[in-house]
């Protein structure tokens, strides 16, 4: 029945991304006409793998670091990513691949200084020293971006303020067809940590008790995590509160066994995702939000309303 | 039944990295079926070490821990949890759970890493939430248990694992008097009914002499004394490991050990 419904409104949001938009096409042409194919289309199934993403991403970490608070970008990645396509903007990198390339590679760079701190005597890693090394290389590229961005031009300064806030405008099926290929590497390796996630959530030295290969599984989780949050943030920019929200959700209504709670998050994700970002093309045609506005407008009150079912307890 | 050895630790030292000296020293100890033996001691004294190098997360320096007579960290963690179950000290209760699903965990190391539930694990999960008489709880949250309640189902829990040994480490700190006599009979009748071993590490000296089987007292990384708690608590001995002026009575034939003012 949840999955009916999860099912029922990821059909209804991927229709109306594709019915509206600034430019009108009558129902009778959308099988045929190119603004639907080439724009509405992939940027559909773009916003489903980036929405998915994180929400997997999300509830993975979230159970990685025991901690509700945890989202796919407190790990430092935002700031990693914001700072490699600061970089590109204002050294007027060429080509539609400069941006996202750029913001990846910050990504990775964050990722991999996160994840060496994280390491602790050797082989463990500690996801407390995870979060707050996160936090603390999150802060540092902030402040190299503001600074680059504050010494940049007025125009690049806008285009980067608004990467920076997520969009899906650089949709193409170029950019589908790279995330098809690498969504799923991650996707499957989270998924396939979903029993051991269930026992991660008791704290680790009581999972291992019970079985988890728990110093495996936290690296797996982590890596995998980070990666799928690298492209969708080299893809879409900073697009917050879906990682958060939408395993929260999850979690209210699928429980806590993560073998259906990250597919949950998958399918919600891409379709809040897919929702927001038909919102932010619409609401004020023929301009646009950024998608990390509508998220943020829509998340916190929907958040605000989880917090006062979950104290209810 | 003929009792087996489960638990063998001869003569073990450890230390931790960089720390500057033995965390166990010599110890000796070993476990039973059908048999509950209880680890006292102070603070700091090494119980929850011993525990650690004993169920294999970490190698002796020197000396032997097994478990079925296999090096105890060269179990595999899968393989171990289907011998051993273990209630630790302190677990993380953050997001929403019901008592049902937490008992399920019990079988992660019994399936298949694809494989569902079958019909056997649901059993098992039945059969273990009937023993620790929280079957009426099954379909609650975590979090609106009790205490005691939470304990039990935990407990509950390892038995789903289908362990032959069972460790509980201060499985009765902070609850009160009937849940913690609640806990210490529960885990008496397993021994007694299943021929379950059982290691309980706890603080409560009287109820340890008055359920356990043996008693093993550590002080400062080394065993002070074990066997038969008459043989143990006694007096100068639990005075000096314990620091503090003690009397010891006698209550249905075991020791029990009463802490004396300090004289003004």
């Amino acid at each position: 029945m949840k999955w009916l419904a999860l099912a029922g409104g990821l059909v209804a949001v991927l229709f109306a991304a594709v019915v509206f938009g600034p430019a009108a096409v009558p129902l009778g042409e959308l099988g045929h006409s190119p603004i639907v194919w080439q724009l509405r289309v992939p940027r559909a199934v773009l916003g489903m793998l980036v929405g998915g993403s994180l929400g997997v991403a999300g509830a993975s970490l979230q159970s990685l670091v025991r901690n509700p608070l945890a989202d796919p970008f407190l790990l430092g990645l935002s700031g990693g990513a914001g700072l490699g396509a600061v970089t590109a903007i204002a050294l007027h990198l060429p080509g539609s691949w400069a941006l996202p390339l750029a913001a990846f590679a910050g990504a990775l760079g964050a990722l991999g200084l996160v994840f060496r701190l994280g390491l602790v005597g050797g082989a463990e890693l500690d996801p407390r020293v995870l979060l707050l090394g996160g936090v603390a290389v999150g802060a540092f590229c902030a402040a190299v971006t503001t600074a680059i961005v504050s010494l940049a031009e007025a125009s690049e300064l806008r285009n980067a303020f608004l990467w920076l806030w997520g969009g899906l405008s650089g949709a193409s099926w170029d950019t589908v067809r790279v995330l098809l290929v690498y969504v799923p590497l991650p996707l499957l390796v989270l998924f396939g940590a979903a029993r051991p996630l269930d026992l991660l959530v008791l704290g680790e030295e009581q999972a291992r008790h019970l079985g988890a290969d728990v110093t495996a599984v936290k690296r797996r989780v982590y890596l995998a995590a980070s990666f799928l949050t690298a492209a969708a943030v080299a893809t879409a920019g900073v697009v917050g509160f879906v990682g958060l929200i939408v395993p929260h959700l999850a979690r209210s209504l699928w429980g806590g066994r993560h073998r259906s709670l990250l597919p949950a998050s998958f399918l919600a994700g891409g379709a809040l995702l897919v929702a927001a970002d038909t919102l932010a093309r619409v609401a004020v045609a023929p301009r646009e939000l950024p998608v990390g506005v509508v998220t943020a407008l829509v998340g916190v009150p929907l958040f605000v309303l989880l917090l006062r079912r979950w104290t209810a307890y | 039944m003929d009792s087996v050895l489960i638990l063998d630790v001869t003569d073990v030292t450890f230390r931790y990295p960089k720390a500057g000296r033995d965390a166990l020293r010599g110890v000796t100890c070993a476990v039973r079926s059908a048999e509950l033996v209880a680890v006292l001691g102070p603070n700091g004294s090494g119980k929850t070490t011993l525990a650690r190098v004993a169920l294999g997360a970490h190698a002796p320096r020197a000396g032997t821990a097994r478990i079925l007579g296999r090096a105890a960290h060269a179990w595999p963690r899968r393989e171990l949890a289907r011998v051993v179950g273990v209630v630790t000290q302190h677990e993380d209760n953050l997001f929403p759970q019901r008592v049902r699903e937490t008992v399920l965990l019990g079988r992660y190391a019994r399936l298949s890493p694809w494989g569902a539930e079958r019909a056997e694990d649901h059993a098992a999960v039945a059969r273990a939430l009937a023993r620790c008489d929280v079957a009426g709880l099954a379909d609650r949250w975590l979090w609106t248990l009790s205490g005691g309640e939470y304990q039990r189902v935990r407990i509950a829990r390892a038995l789903a694992q289908e362990p032959r040994l069972l460790v509980l480490d201060e499985p009765t700190a902070s609850l009160d008097v009937r849940h913690e006599m609640e806990l210490f009979e529960l885990v008496r009748t397993l021994v007694e009914r299943e021929g379950l071993a059982a290691v309980i590490v706890t603080h409560d000296v009287n109820l340890a002499a008055r359920f356990a089987d043996r008693l093993v007292l550590l002080s400062d990384g080394a065993v002070v004394a074990a066997g038969a708690a008459a043989d143990v608590l006694r007096r100068d001995v639990a005075e000096d490991v314990f620091g503090w002026p003690l009397a010891v009575s006698s209550f249905d034939g075991r020791p029990q050990i009463t802490p004396l003012r300090r004289p003004s």
